[in-house]
C-alpha cells in the first residue's frame, strides 16, 4: 500500500505532461494554420490526448484535462466558454469506465479509440452549440472538415502514445522491483 | 469506493461546465480574455521564432542589394507623397463642395496597424485575434480592413488583444451596396465553411440586375461599417424564393486565408 501510494504520488508528472501537451496543442492549433490552408480544416489533438489520459491516467487527470483543455480551447475560439468541456469529458469518461476491457497496449485499439474520439468530440460540440442557440458555420463542407479532423486525430494517435510512453519511461517514477533473492534464505554450503 | 469516485468526478465536471456556461456574457468575456492571456508568453516566443529567419536573411543580404532596396523604397515614397498631395487637394475640393451643398462632411479615416496573432482553432467559426486592445483605444464593432478591402469587425476587446470576427462568419453581417446603376443593396452573410474567399450577398431586390465583376462596397447602413470600404466583386447571381429576392456570390477582395497584418479603423 505504501509503495502504491508513493508511486501514484511520484507519477503526477504524467498529469503535468498531459496538461502541458494539451496547452501546447491548443496553442499550436491557433497559431499554425498550415493544415487549415492545405486541407480546409484544423485537426484537434485534445480528443487524442483524452484517449491517452483515459487509458493510462486516473479519473482526476481525465477531469482536469477535460476542464482545462476545454477552457483553453474555448478561450482562444469564438465558442461560448465551457462548451468544449462536456464533449471531451464524455468521451474520456466512457473510455475510462471501460478501460479494463480494452486491450490498451495494442496499437490498433489505440488507433480505433483515437479515431472515434476525434469523430465524436466535434459532433457533440456542434450539437451543444446548436442547443445553446448559437449559429456555427455549417454546410456541406463541414462533412469534409469532420473527415479531416477524424483522419488527422487517427493519424496523430500512435505518435501521441509513443511520445507519452517515451516520456514516462524517461522521466516518470518507476517503482523498484524487489528481487526474490533474500540473504537470510541463502543456503550456505559448508565444506564437505 | 472506485465507482463512487468516478461518479463524483462526473458530477463535479458536469456541474462546473454548466456553471461556467450559465455565467453572464460580460463575466464570460472577461474570463475568456484572462484565460487567453495565459498564452501570452508563448505568443512572444512564437513571434521571436518567426522573426528569426527574417532577421538572419536581413543580416546576410549584400550591402549593394540593401542600397537598391532603399532606392526603390525612396522612389515609391516620393510617388506616394505626390499622390498624398493630390488626394489632399481632392479632399479639400470635396469638402468645399460638401459645404456648398450643405452635406455633412465625412471625417477622415484614422487607421491603426495590427498584427494577426492567431486564428480560431475551431473549424466552425471564422475569427482571428489581433495584438491591439483597449490599451490602444480599441472598442467593439470597429471595422477591420486590409489595403485590399474589408476583413471584419472587432467582436471583443481585451487589454492587449482583441478578437476580430471575419466576413463570412455567421456573426458578421455587413450591409453592402453594389456599384451598378441601380445601386442595389443587400446583406453579406456566411456562405460555406471551406472557401474563405466567397461570401453570399442576400436580400437583394428581385429586380436587381447584377453582372459578374461589379464591385461591392459597404453601404454605411447599420452604423457599424462606414460607407465605401471595398468588399469584393460579384461572381454570379440567382433568384431565390421564386424571384422574391436575389442572392449573389461575392469574391472577397481581402485574402482572409493569409491575414498577417490588418488595419483597425477608428471612427
Amino acid at each position: 500500500m505504501l509503495l502504491r501510494l508513493s508511486a501514484d504520488q511520484m507519477n503526477f508528472l504524467q498529469t503535468i505532461l498531459i496538461l502541458a501537451a494539451a496547452f501546447l496543442a491548443v496553442f499550436g492549433e491557433a497559431t499554425l494554420p498550415v493544415l487549415h490552408h492545405w486541407l480546409g480544416a484544423q485537426v484537434d489533438l485534445l480528443p487524442v490526448l483524452m484517449v491517452y489520459a483515459a487509458l493510462n491516467a486516473d479519473i482526476a487527470t481525465v477531469s482536469l484535462l477535460a476542464v482545462l483543455g476545454g477552457l483553453w480551447f474555448d478561450a482562444l475560439s469564438a465558442n461560448p466558454l465551457g462548451i468544449s468541456i462536456l464533449p471531451l469529458f464524455a468521451v474520456g469518461f466512457v473510455i475510462y469506465l471501460r478501460r479494463d476491457l480494452i486491450l490498451r497496449e495494442l496499437s490498433f485499439a489505440q488507433l480505433v479509440l483515437g479515431t472515434m474520439a476525434s469523430a465524436i468530440v466535434p459532433v457533440l460540440s456542434i450539437l451543444l452549440l446548436l442547443t445553446a442557440g448559437k449559429q456555427p458555420l455549417l454546410g456541406w463542407g463541414s462533412i469534409w472538415q469532420w473527415l479531416v479532423m477524424t483522419a488527422g486525430g487517427a493519424a496523430a494517435t500512435p505518435f501521441v502514445f509513443a511520445l507519452f510512453n517515451w516520456c514516462n519511461r524517461s522521466l516518470g517514477y518507476q517503482p523498484r522491483i524487489e528481487p526474490s533473492f533474500r540473504p537470510d534464505r541463502e543456503i550456505r554450503r559448508g565444506r564437505i | 469506493m472506485f465507482r463512487k469516485k468516478n461518479y463524483l468526478a462526473l458530477g463535479a465536471v458536469t456541474l462546473l461546465a454548466l456553471l461556467i456556461l450559465s455565467l453572464p456574457p460580460r463575466v464570460t468575456a472577461h474570463l475568456k480574455l484572462t484565460i487567453a492571456s495565459l498564452f501570452l508568453p508563448l505568443f512572444g516566443l512564437a513571434n521571436t521564432t518567426q522573426q528569426l529567419p527574417a532577421d538572419l536573411a536581413d543580416s546576410v543580404l549584400p550591402r549593394r542589394e540593401l542600397f537598391q532596396q532603399i532606392d526603390r523604397l525612396r522612389r515609391e515614397n516620393d510617388q506616394y507623397k505626390v499622390l498624398a498631395v493630390q488626394n489632399a487637394a481632392i479632399a479639400r475640393e470635396n469638402d468645399q463642395l460638401h459645404s456648398l451643398l450643405g452635406w455633412q462632411q465625412q471625417a477622415p479615416w484614422k487607421l491603426k496597424l495590427a498584427n494577426v496573432v492567431m486564428r480560431d482553432p475551431a473549424n466552425w467559426w471564422r475569427t482571428v485575434q489581433i495584438d491591439l486592445g483597449s490599451r490602444d483605444g480599441l472598442r467593439e464593432n470597429m471595422s477591420v480592413l486590409t489595403a485590399e478591402g474589408l476583413v471584419g469587425r472587432v467582436s471583443s476587446v481585451g487589454l492587449t488583444r482583441s478578437q476580430v470576427v471575419l466576413i463570412g462568419d455567421p456573426n458578421c453581417h455587413v450591409s453592402a451596396l453594389v456599384e451598378n446603376p441601380a445601386h442595389d443593396t443587400g446583406i453579406v452573410s456566411a456562405s460555406g465553411p471551406l472557401d474563405t474567399s466567397l461570401v453570399d450577398l442576400t436580400y437583394l431586390s428581385g429586380s436587381a440586375s447584377l453582372k459578374p465583376g461589379q464591385n461591392v462596397i459597404t453601404s454605411g447602413l447599420g452604423g457599424v461599417f462606414p460607407k465605401g470600404i471595398p468588399i469584393g466583386q460579384v461572381v454570379d447571381s440567382r433568384p431565390v424564393e421564386f424571384g422574391l429576392y436575389t442572392e449573389a456570390r461575392v469574391k472577397l477582395s481581402a485574402n482572409l486565408g493569409a491575414l498577417e497584418q490588418v488595419w483597425v479603423l477608428f471612427p
